[in-house]
């Protein structure tokens, strides 16, 4: 009876020891990146409000608190307290579980971004795969919302969302295998620190068409304009989520923004350095760089969707299939001899 | 322990998923349910320490392959009622085929080269050890034949399937941007000058 007793006792004490604490301290190092995304996405909201008011001489939000700075709290509460509808005949359990398919993977996705040399939250080898993998699940929220609604107007959202990702995701998995080939390696950090020693040792430089693919399909992956077919006010009202409200809608939001952010940081880490200073020999690496580089291309976002009127469906297929991908195929064989070769000073 | 845990309750959420596949009505949620499956066997895989495989299943099957396959289910009009006429008269080749694949997973599962030694566990790899580079190392050397001739075999589907449904219809509407993009003011608007209207 003892026995069995202290060794439920071992057992448990090695339970609370190596897998509860663990969890709690794996728990703790998520909420540290989490809570900071929540917040950066709810001011990424004001700030695309206020700088594409800006762009139009218009001045945004500024009513509420000093200079608007308190308008993301005023829509957070707003979500919250309004109610939920579910339309008749709609499929209930996946119409509540579309919004949580498409924000899990946004989350997940951040487990492996390095901020710098040693703050990641796991750094495992196949980074880069991983966070493709993560991005790639996002689509089933947007499909599955646009299924379950009961609505034309959801499900030809849907369709146009489906289609588009898998377009986009090719050239974009294809603009990265040629960072890869680059880097030497799928985990970020290293990517990063090859890319040690200054500007002109950054990879957007033997990358450049890379880059503006991957730029472009990011656009596209996240369904900013001008590739906003999904939503597409002016023709399906807004596409998938059209029959959202409150809570399940503001899920949606905050998964777009956090991968808007997500494809924002990834640029910046692949083909510019990440945390690295540009000039090593004046000013040294810091994360404040990654957040500095990461906010340009944030900016880049607003100012597309300010700037460029929507695709057509017919050109974002053409773009996708026709234009970005030989592009990157083509380039991947240019790089195939640049890293025969040796070219200095990024193939060595 | 824990791993154990975990493959637990992934291998039976892939059992149920796979069955239900095959068992529900709706074909939207018979996809789906693959779907899950696929992500189950891609975790159980994952513990399996073949994470290049676990993220490679993730990032194709449930990425890319069933984005499509669901695509496609939602577009057609499926009459279900058609689809589970004559179950009692494809019931014996049914269970035939059954019986086939049950033989011939039990010949496998009981050969010598699937055998695991009692009590061994396959030790688990050093932290410093990638499953990405292993598998490229191990298909690019020992392999690269049998590896290039299904790159080829692909193609050839590729092409073949372009190709059955590639064919010039008539009457078909569609853009050439090439010519759009040619499009001069000069061509499509034309200025007429004329004499402000007199006041009166």
């Amino acid at each position: 009876m003892t026995e069995t007793l202290s060794s439920i006792d071992a057992w448990l004490s090695q339970f609370v020891h190596e897998y509860l604490l663990f969890t709690v301290y794996s728990g703790l190092k998520a909420l540290l990146i989490l809570m900071p995304l929540f917040i950066v996405v709810a001011y990424y909201t004001l700030a695309e409000r206020k700088v594409i008011g800006y762009m139009q001489i218009r001045k945004g939000p500024n009513r509420v608190g000093p200079k608007g700075l308190f308008q993301p709290f005023a829509d957070m509460f707003k979500l919250m307290f309004k109610e939920i509808i579910i339309p008749t005949n709609s499929n209930k359990y996946l119409f509540i579980i579309a919004p949580v398919i498409t924000f899990a993977p946004a989350m997940a996705a951040w487990a492996v971004i390095p901020f710098n040399d040693t703050l990641v939250f796991s750094n495992i080898n196949a980074g880069l795969l991983y966070i493709l993998a993560m991005t790639s699940i996002g689509v089933y929220g947007v499909i599955i919302a646009g299924w379950a609604s009961n609505s034309k107007y959801a499900l030809l959202g849907a369709m146009r969302s489906a289609a588009q990702i898998v377009a986009y995701e090719i050239a974009m998995g294809f603009a990265l295998v040629g960072v890869l080939m680059v880097g030497g390696s799928l985990n970020l950090g290293e990517i990063v620190n090859r890319q040690a020693g200054g500007i002109g040792h950054w990879f957007f430089i033997p990358l450049l068409p890379l880059f503006f693919v991957y730029l472009i399909s990011g656009v596209a992956e996240t369904n900013r304009a001008p590739f906003d077919v999904a939503e597409g006010e002016s023709e399906i009202v807004a596409g998938f989520h059209v029959e959202y409200s409150g809570m399940t809608f503001a899920v949606f939001f905050l998964a777009e923004y956090a991968n808007m952010i997500l494809i924002a940081m990834l640029c910046s880490l692949l083909f510019f350095g990440g945390w690295l200073s540009p000039v090593p020999d004046l000013l040294g690496d810091s994360i404040g760089w990654l957040f500095g580089k990461t906010a340009v291309f944030m900016l880049l976002f607003l100012w597309f969707r300010a700037t460029f009127p929507r695709y057509r469906y017919d050109q974002i297929m053409r773009l996708g299939w026709k234009v970005l991908l030989p592009v990157t195929i083509f380039w991947l064989a240019v790089e195939g001899v640049a890293v025969y070769f040796k070219i200095g000073p990024w193939f060595v | 322990m824990i791993e154990t845990v975990i493959f637990y309750v992934f291998a039976v959420a892939t059992v149920v998923s796979a069955t239900a596949v095959v068992t529900v009505k709706n074909p939207v949620h018979a996809a789906l349910f693959l779907v899950l499956s696929f992500f189950t066997s891609a975790v159980i895989w994952m513990s399996l320490e073949a994470e290049f495989l676990a993220i490679a299943l993730v990032l194709v099957y449930v990425g890319a392959v069933m984005v499509l396959f669901i695509f496609v289910v939602m577009m057609l009009d499926i009459n279900v009622a058609r689809l589970r006429e004559g179950f009692v008269r494809y019931l014996p080749l049914g269970l035939l085929v059954a019986a086939i694949m049950l033989g011939l997973m039990l010949s496998v599962v009981t050969s010598d080269v699937f055998v695991l030694d009692a009590g061994s566990e396959p030790l688990p790899k050093p932290a410093d050890y990638s499953n990405t580079k292993a598998l490229g190392g191990v298909l690019y050397t020992d392999y690269v034949f049998a590896f290039e001739i299904a790159a080829v075999i692909l193609l050839v589907a590729i092409i073949a399937a372009i190709s059955l449904t590639m064919r010039k219809r008539e009457k078909t509407k569609y853009q050439v941007p090439s010519e759009q993009i040619k499009v001069r003011k000069a061509d499509r608007l034309r200025i007429v000058k004329m004499p402000s209207e007199e006041k009166r």
